[in-house]
């Protein structure tokens, strides 16, 4: 009776955050009912991820910014800009394919400094110069692709980073990704490892904790997930490279907000930017690195969509960046600033990536698709306002 | 034979719960018509949510017990209905709009209409009536930015007086005007009250409430405590903080047991400031120095420029053009590029608004903490957690913070609270000079003199301490030595010793150097 209890106190508490894995299950079921089971299907699954590759990529980027109050409105258009650089740089002179990796992300590099510069050294509004980004953006890719049209990028290796898999063990046997299942096992062994050790140290300082069946039926349940993604994957073809390249991103952006003094700094200044900086916050570098690294982000999600489309086309990064805000605030970063967790952003991503992928194996139109994604997003930010409001 | 009392209004056994708090419980209050009744209360006593219940703000339903206005059962669903019956509230932050003029200001919510349109001239003549009968003598037509915080709140109060008020609330009035604001105002209050405007004022300084009060009535913990009316009993300071705190505090300011001041170890030479924004200097040839172990006040009115003067050596983010002076830190000149830059050198500042640019509310005690001095507990890349976890329940000990843990959200706590966790991430950045800017603004008796004993015990341990503040009683009670400032000048330095309130005042108000007869 006193589980039940723990259990409902715990959902009310934290009922922003579970809701979107709610609506993330319930999405998918009706998915999978409207698609006769064609949406949980293995090769679904895939597809979804390397779908779901160059949003998650934008919104990682993207919620930093908007912790700090801040918005980018031109990564579409950097990512297609920059994935037409690579597409150019690989076909016309030449380039290898890491070299021209390097080259867009050192291009992405200096757009997030030009941009952060401006925010921050001349005082000019996100929004404005952003905007700006996102009309100069879309006349630099046409003008790129104005003699050649779509350019057909025929790397392997380049192609392979949206549409390829891990390798797996010569001795693996057949019908079965060995290496996918390891890194699977591996990762619920780490998962209950930092988990245990979290709550042990909880616990020496005396902080609340969950009881403990709950603990372990939330790492049963985690792990039940987990298993079942990777058995499904693995079943296929193995883990599309997207995934680990999503998945380090993810890692390195994960540590820099909850281990760093960057990070703390980010929710300082998102919380109250003047406090942070009379308590010695360099708010004006933070700034610059958050947008720095958008853009960076931009041009390496630019990459992947090139690699999945296998070609650079001047319609590429159209509407990304709206994709990408609302897969962050989806995610449960506050319209306010100041909170917000890039692991949460992924699973706003997979809610929009979803919708989109579901919706095109149902054949609804595009416009009716953004329609719905509108709709979703609007309820998602407005039900995380009025559940802030009442925790206040 | 007993007269009837007249109560214009009766709040019977109200109890107001939040998710799991109990912020009134069973609380009864009464005001007699035509009456200045002061409400007084440690912060969280729950006098502001009392109002808020009285002002529709917790509406009918959310709370229980009967609101008795005028008679009748109340049962007011929002601002707009208790506005209506002729009560008003003035909160402490104004609720002006500044680009807009004073006679727009009077009017508005309530417009006087022609038809569909707003019927201006009408406006400007009952605007001006409205100016008058606070005894505001400006031009309506003055944008409302360009009053100073006193003016404002008159304009708040004509704006209340326009919607014909019965009953007047003030939520600490004077807590940011200077003495001659205060005493303006309170003389403003006492003639309302001859117009039968009944009015509740709360306020945490008690000097005033004895001077104004009709009836006291003091709440804490939510609950009310007792009821005095000044015309039938000796009500005195002392006895009101012993309701207040349920204690008696003999000694507001605890004594030091050692004194052992060094050599100047900080110093401020012709400090000359320009604000760009303004377009006038805002400090003039400032000198002052510390000692080390020594509590240095400044005491100036609001606007001496205490705060600027702060703002200017503790990295300038305000941007400020400072035109002449230095700055000596153990001899050495220094010009701090950014707060930074003065951390490392060893300056702290704890800022007079603590929820606007002191913390960060919607994060932890924690993450409040240790923000000045990440650098200590990172090793490498990554903040060493462990470490800070100790760090930060080292400070909450230190402070005596009251909190269930150092995961408690900031803004969640009370105003001393608050205080203790400013002060004690300034404290965990290790400084040799502290500036304390106005300590103890609205935060309560208790939470005070424990800030007063911190402060002590840190100029035993060395530190030295500067100490702006406006209360008089304060700055002359902590001081080892005071400056006075106004319109950014110094304009005195006294020993705590020769130190007097006459004396300081003269210089608070004088706009040149006093000097003073031995």
């Amino acid at each position: 009776m006193n589980l039940g209890k723990e259990l409902g106190g715990l959902v009310k508490k934290n009922i922003r955050d579970y809701m979107m894995y709610i609506a993330l299950v319930i999405i998918m079921i009706i998915f999978q009912i409207f698609t006769h089971g064609g949406f949980l299907q293995a090769r679904n699954i895939t597809n979804l991820i390397n779908q779901a590759g160059y949003v998650a990529i934008l919104a990682i980027g993207m919620t930093l910014i908007l912790i700090l109050k801040h918005i980018d409105l031109s990564v579409g258009y950097v990512a297609g800009f920059c994935g037409a650089i690579a597409a150019i740089l690989m076909t016309q002179h030449g380039v290898n394919e890491w070299l021209a990796i390097l080259i867009v992300l050192a291009v992405g590099l200096a757009i997030g400094m030009y941009q952060g510069l401006l925010v921050t050294r001349l005082g000019v509004p996100a929004f404005v110069t952003t905007l700006a980004g996102m009309f100069i953006f879309r006349g630099l890719l046409n003008i790129s692709l104005q003699k050649t049209g779509t350019i057909i990028v025929p790397n392997k290796v380049f192609n392979a980073l949206s549409n390829g898999y891990i390798f797996d063990l010569p001795f693996a046997p057949e019908g079965i990704h060995l290496v996918t299942l390891v890194i699977g096992v591996v990762a619920v062994v780490l998962l209950w490892i930092s988990q245990i050790k979290a709550r042990i140290n909880r616990k020496k300082y005396d902080f609340k904790v969950v009881s403990l069946p709950i603990f372990i039926g939330g790492l049963i349940l985690a792990s039940a997930v987990i298993m079942l993604i990777i058995i499904t994957l693995a079943r296929y073809q193995g883990i599309p490279w997207t995934a680990v390249i999503v998945g380090v991103v993810l890692i390195i952006y994960n540590f820099i907000l909850n281990k760093t003094k960057l990070g703390r700094y980010i929710y300082g200044i998102g919380g109250n930017d003047q406090a942070a900086e009379l308590s010695g916050v360099n708010v004006k570098m933070v700034t610059l690195f958050a947008f720095a690294s958008m853009s960076v982000l931009a041009a390496l999600s630019g990459i992947l969509y090139t690699s999945r489309l296998q070609s650079a086309t001047p319609t590429a990064g159209t509407a990304f960046e709206m994709d990408a805000i609302a897969s962050s605030y989806i995610g449960g970063v506050a319209v306010s600033g100041g909170i917000g967790r890039v692991t949460n952003t992924i699973i706003g991503a997979l809610v929009i990536v979803s919708l989109t992928n579901g919706m095109n194996l149902m054949g609804v139109d595009i416009s009716y698709q953004y329609v719905v994604k509108g709709i979703i997003f609007i309820i998602a930010v407005a039900f995380d306002v009025i559940s802030r409001k009442k925790a206040k | 034979m007993e007269v009837m009392e007249d109560y214009i209004l009766e709040m019977r056994n109200i109890t107001k719960t939040f998710p799991g708090v109990k912020a009134l419980s069973d609380v009864n209050f009464k005001v007699k018509r035509g009456e200045i009744h002061c409400l007084v209360g440690e912060n969280g006593a729950g006098k502001s949510t009392l109002m808020k219940v009285l002002s529709g703000v917790h509406s009918y339903g959310t709370y229980t017990g009967d609101i008795v206005y005028n008679g009748r059962v109340q049962k007011f669903r929002g601002i707009a209905d208790s506005e209506y019956k002729g009560i008003a509230i003035i909160y402490q932050e104004l609720a002006l709009v500044p680009e807009l003029s004073i006679y727009e200001n009077v009017f508005f919510g309530h417009e006087i209409m022609n038809g569909g349109t707003i019927n201006w001239n009408e406006t400007i003549v009952r605007a001006k009536e409205e100016l008058k009968k606070v005894r505001l003598d400006v031009d309506p037509s003055l944008k409302v930015k360009s009053l100073g915080v006193g003016k404002q709140q008159l304009v708040e109060i004509a704006k209340a007086l326009s919607k014909n008020v019965k009953l007047l609330i003030l939520d600490e009035p004077t807590a940011s005007l200077n003495e001659d604001d205060s005493a303006n105002l309170l003389d403003l209050i006492k003639e309302l009250k001859s117009q039968g405007v009944t009015c509740i004022m709360i306020s945490h300084k008690l000097k005033e409430i004895l001077a104004i009060a009709d009836t006291i009535t003091v709440l804490r913990d939510g609950s009310t405590i007792c009821s005095m009316n000044t015309a039938e009993e000796e009500v005195t300071e002392a006895k009101i903080i012993k309701h207040m705190v349920g204690r008696e505090i003999d000694n507001i300011y605890p004594k030091r047991e050692k004194k052992n001041i060094g050599d100047v170890c900080f110093e401020i030479k012709d400090w000359s400031v320009v604000d760009p924004v303004k377009g006038r200097e805002i400090l003039k040839n400032v000198n002052i120095n510390v000692h080390k172990g020594e509590i240095v006040g400044i005491q100036g009115l609001m606007g001496a420029g205490r705060t600027e003067l702060a703002m200017s050596v503790f990295g300038n983010t305000p941007g400020y053009k400072i035109t002449s002076g230095e700055v000596k830190m153990d001899g050495e000149t220094v010009r701090f590029k950014s707060p930074k830059a003065a951390i490392k050198a060893g300056l702290a500042y704890v800022t007079e608004d603590r929820k606007g640019n002191g913390l960060v509310l919607i994060q932890d005690i924690k993450f409040n903490t240790s923000i000045t001095n990440l650098e200590e507990l990172t090793n490498g890349l990554a903040i060493n957690e462990n470490e800070e976890i100790k760090v930060a329940n080292y400070y909450k000990e230190k402070m005596n913070t009251k909190a269930p843990s150092i995961l408690q959200k900031v803004g969640n706590l009370s105003g001393g609270n608050q205080q203790k966790v400013q002060i004690a991430k300034w404290l965990f950045a290790k400084p040799k000079v502290l500036i304390l800017d106005e300590p103890t603004r609205g935060i309560d008796v208790g939470a005070k003199y424990e800030i007063y004993s911190l402060m002590n015990k840190l100029v035993e341990e060395g530190m030295s301490i500067i100490m702006i503040s406006s209360e008089l009683p304060e700055v002359l009670g902590m001081s080892d030595r005071l400056y006075v400032m106004s319109e950014g000048v110094i304009t005195g330095e006294l020993s705590a010793e020769e130190a007097s309130e006459e004396k300081v005042m003269q210089m608070a108000i004088s706009s040149n150097p006093v000097t003073l007869e031995k």
